[in-house]
């Protein structure tokens, strides 16, 4: 699943082709009509494919293709990009992720290895392919993939190649390699997921011993064993169990006393003192001979815990993985003017104040700056929110994350990495995560008290038969003990959970962890950005008013021009007739002057057009103000000294957006929009998505959608939906931050949960899952403890022995995992929302 | 009977036995990567059945 994520959007939709046409040799794609080469063996979709399919011909590894498709392999794999890759060999880059290390047989040359990053990555004909990789590029000696992180491993010798080719070596194999950031983190998490498994094995190992030997000092109970064999037996017990108790179960006492000294309730608290009260008093039956003991069911206690926190962990681990896949494909790279003209390739840790970068059309800005040379505009809306393009000129500021629209830039660099406002910008959001205080689960807590309340209820059993008759004593305590095992309450919430985000994650929805289901479940309040998350982001052609005859020639005078509005204008009336070619210049900030046969054509900004002194009728004024007035961008088009039209031009509110919003006010939210765009516009799309005036609040900064989202807080749950650096402090705030598809990558890491599918709808899906996950858990809870309280009386007043209820235990762990496994929650539910996707 | 008393601390050694093989095993990164080596396997090596 985490490598899809990674495949190519919609690549067959790039093209149109024709139902004949050949499929690409490389991957498999039909070839478009302009590219089929009449009479070749191979038959290319595109230029990528071509180099893939020479470089893995040329290296004898043709045995790819055949390997995939005996793996019947779905989707096609990535193509190159025909980068560069220079900074790979830049000395930062070396030193911050290449480590040297010894390999025998290269003559003691020192060889260094590095982790990279995959695109493309898609089935088992990968791993075969990557792990070729010293083929294709000699010096490679060791390539290592990981098939679900899509993470290589290459040891390589930087006598013999350097690491930009080999990373142009696997971009030309399809597979473009990004850098792996946070090795520490990784490395961390690593060595967490391999002591959770060591703890899980120590106590399933103990747990498995003890209960055979309860099993022996159970059947005693019916036949009289001989003392010395029960001694045995106790003692052996209880030196598994305290080894149980001591390693894998230290993490309870250690949480539980986490917990006391920061004076929190905390799920591990009751369960410690569970777990040492029966410690304690089976030690003390042991030593002495006499009493009984519940060494069976501390240690089966432990490993139960540990295998619902197991099963939650790896989920949650799963979806961080995936969105850190994402993460790290956003580049890293600067471009950076020497002082002899020369560009060269670094990494942006590389980037230092005063250094002259360049920033192609289409890039980001790497770092705050002003311009040095050059003018465009940049696209700030993922900083700012501002959904117009901003016009830039020498001299002007422009932000890190910013995307250079229209012309190449050189921007004079004046701070980097902390210290740049986006910097500024993830520090707030990390001391709001820190600042959150954790929940406590209430299932959680039920599990630790009930165990609590068992063994104080097995220990007056005890009493009260020891009065009633003494011989049936024991045995109905221990059947009690065995009956009541909690092994359904520990599995409880941890499957249902585990089961939401599994199904979640497959409609796209990827949240990182079980408890924002839980707060998502009751309703709040829900702040929504404007820019990018309630709007597509984008500028589109919404409104034409006048002529329709002036349209091909406006199409045609616009494709000169690369500006946004332009491009807008172009897309938006592709759909006329194309006019006859002419000659078009472009005014940067202005408009577009044209000719076309005998039109004289200008447009533009109303400023710029009015400017040529052309002449109107009273509807241009009328209809520019109504499109401002709707928080849109007009623009004037006239022909021979003459306004013949006026365009609106905004960012359209997604499709589905009114209906979310309605169906959420349904559900009991409460929602309002935070947008830091201008206050008039930011109303205006209110308006069309049904919400009132004060609650489309505009002009907001981050520091103002961070005091709205503390604020709300004050009065209950608050969700904050966003897409930009902007939104990420307050992402980090609420209670659950929900980063939209597309968003910047400093959304990412402040939410909880990431909507890696476009349009509101998954909100309204993700809501709607959550209450009906927590519905799953209250039931699992409900069955398990009504099972209990029924088993216990029918133990405590001596109806059923240890083995009638060794039978029955397995019962309620049947079924919570069958209620779990066979709930709705996403997707599948009766009144699902269900549009697009899968 | 009395070879209980010999027999069961031994069946705890050896269990004791196969839980340090198992820690030594996921210390060595053995369980780190459980979707890769079976396909490395079954894919198997070129060289000799292309």
């Amino acid at each position: 699943m985490a490598t899809e994520l990674l495949s190519p959007p919609d690549v067959a939709a790039e093209a149109p082709v024709s139902a004949a046409s050949p499929a690409c040799s490389h991957c498999g794609l039909p070839v478009p009509a302009g590219l089929v080469e009449p009479g070749a063996a191979e038959q290319f979709c595109c230029h990528g494919c071509r180099t893939a399919y020479e470089v893995i011909r040329g290296c004898g590894l043709d045995r790819y293709y055949a390997l995939r498709e005996r793996t019947g392999a779905e989707g096609a794999p990535a193509r190159g990009t025909g980068q560069r890759y220079g900074e790979f060999d830049d000395p930062v880059f070396q030193r911050l992720y290449c480590r040297e290390v010894e390999v025998a047989g290269e003559g003691g040359a020192k060889c260094l290895a590095t982790e990279l990053r995959l695109e493309g990555v898609h089935c088992a004909a990968c791993v075969w392919l990557v792990e070729r990789l010293g083929r294709v590029a000699p010096g490679v000696i060791e390539s290592r993939l990981d098939m679900r992180r899509a993470l290589v491993r290459i040891v390589w010798n930087p006598g013999v190649t350097s690491l930009s080719r080999i990373a142009r070596a696997l971009d030309a194999l399809g597979y473009p390699p990004h850098p792996a950031r946070d090795a520490s983190a990784r490395e961390i998490r690593r060595a967490e997921d391999r002591r959770q498994l060591i703890r899980l094995a120590v106590a399933g190992a103990c747990a498995g011993n003890v209960m055979l030997l309860a099993l022996a000092l159970y059947a005693g109970v019916f036949e009289a064993m001989e003392p010395a064999y029960a001694h045995l037996f106790r003692w052996t017990s209880m030196v598994i169990s305290l080894v149980s108790l001591a390693w894998p179960g230290s993490v309870f006492f250690r949480g539980a006393v986490a917990a006391l000294r920061t004076r929190t309730v905390h799920l591990d608290v009751p369960i410690a003192l569970g777990l040492a009260a029966g410690a304690l008093w089976s030690v003390i039956g042991t030593v002495r001979g006499t009493g009984e003991v519940y060494f069976d069911s501390l240690s089966v206690l432990v490993f139960a815990m540990l295998v619902g926190r197991f099963i939650q962990h790896r989920q949650q681990r799963w979806a961080s993985d995936a969105v850190e896949l994402l993460f790290s494909l956003t580049p890293t790279r600067a471009r950076v003017v020497g002082e002899d003209g020369q560009v060269r390739e670094a990494p942006i840790e590389a980037v230092a104040r005063g250094d002259v970068v360049e920033v192609l059309a289409g890039e980001s800005v790497p770092a705050d700056g002003r311009v040095e040379r050059g003018r465009s505009s940049i696209d700030q809306s993922l900083l700012t929110g501002e959904s117009a393009p901003v016009a830039v000129r020498e001299g002007d500021a422009v932000i890190a994350g910013a995307v250079n629209l229209s012309e190449r830039i050189l921007v004079r660099v004046e701070a980097t990495g902390e210290e740049t406002r986006v910097g500024r910008l993830m520090r707030m959001v990390e001391e709001n995560a820190r600042r959150r205080a954790p929940i406590v689960r209430a299932a959680d807590r039920i599990a630790g008290w009930f165990v609590l309340g068992m063994i104080g209820l097995a220990a007056v059993t005890v009493g009260v038969w020891l009065w009633i008759e003494p011989s049936r004593a024991l045995e109905n305590a221990a059947a009690l003990l065995i009956v009541t095992c909690p092994c359904a309450l520990g599995l409880a919430t941890p499957l249902a959970v585990t089961v939401a985000l599994g199904r979640a994650a497959r409609r796209q929805i990827l949240v990182k962890g079980g408890d924002a289901l839980e707060r998502l479940a009751r309703p709040g309040t829900i702040f929504l950005d404007k820019t990018g998350t309630v709007t597509e982001g984008r500028m589109r052609l919404v409104r034409w008013v006048g002529a329709e005859w002036v349209k091909p020639l406006a199409a045609s005078v616009e494709s000169v021009s690369s500006h946004p509005v332009a491009r807008a204008i172009v897309a938006g009336l592709s759909d006329t007739p194309p006019a006859a070619p002419g000659s078009a210049t472009e005014t940067t900030g202005g408009g577009v002057d044209g000719r076309i046969g005998m039109w004289v054509v200008r447009i533009g900004s109303p400023r710029f057009v009015r400017e040529a002194g052309v002449e109107e009728d009273e509807w241009v004024a009328r209809a520019e103000a109504e499109i401002v007035g709707e928080g849109m961008t007009p623009v004037l088009v006239a022909v021979n000294d003459r306004v013949e039209a006026v365009a609106g031009l905004g960012d359209p509110v997604r499709a589905d957006a009114a209906a979310a919003v309605a169906q959420l006010r349904a559900r009991g939210w409460r929602v309002a929009m935070l947008s830091g765009d201008h206050p008039d516009v930011a109303r205006a799309v209110g308006r069309r998505i049904g919400l009132e005036a004060a609650e489309a609040r505009g002009g907001m900064t981050p520091e103002a959608k961070l005091e709205a989202v503390r604020g709300e807080l004050a009065r209950g749950s608050v969700v904050m939906v966003g897409d930009g650096v902007n939104d990420a402090a307050a992402l980090a705030a609420a209670t659950v931050g929900v980063a939209v598809h597309g968003g910047a990558e400093a959304s990412l890491s402040a939410a909880a949960v990431y909507l890696n599918r476009p349009g509101l709808m998954p909100i309204v899906e993700l809501v709607e899952g959550s209450r009906r996950t927590l519905g799953v858990i209250r039931r699992n809870l409900g069955v398990s403890l009504v099972y209990n309280a029924v088993s216990a009386t029918l133990a405590v007043v001596g109806l059923i022995n240890p083995l009638i209820a060794a039978v029955l235990m397995p019962a309620s762990s049947l079924t919570v995992l069958t209620l779990s496994f066979r709930s709705r929650t996403f997707g599948s539910g009766r009144d699902a929302v269900v549009e697009g996707g899968r | 009977m009395s070879v209980l008393f010999i027999v069961l601390p031994l069946a705890v050694v050896i269990a004791s036995c196969a839980v340090l093989a198992f820690i030594w095993a996921a210390r060595e990164g053995q369980f780190d990567d459980l979707d890769t080596p079976p396909v490395r396997i079954v894919l198997g090596d070129d060289d000799n059945d292309a």
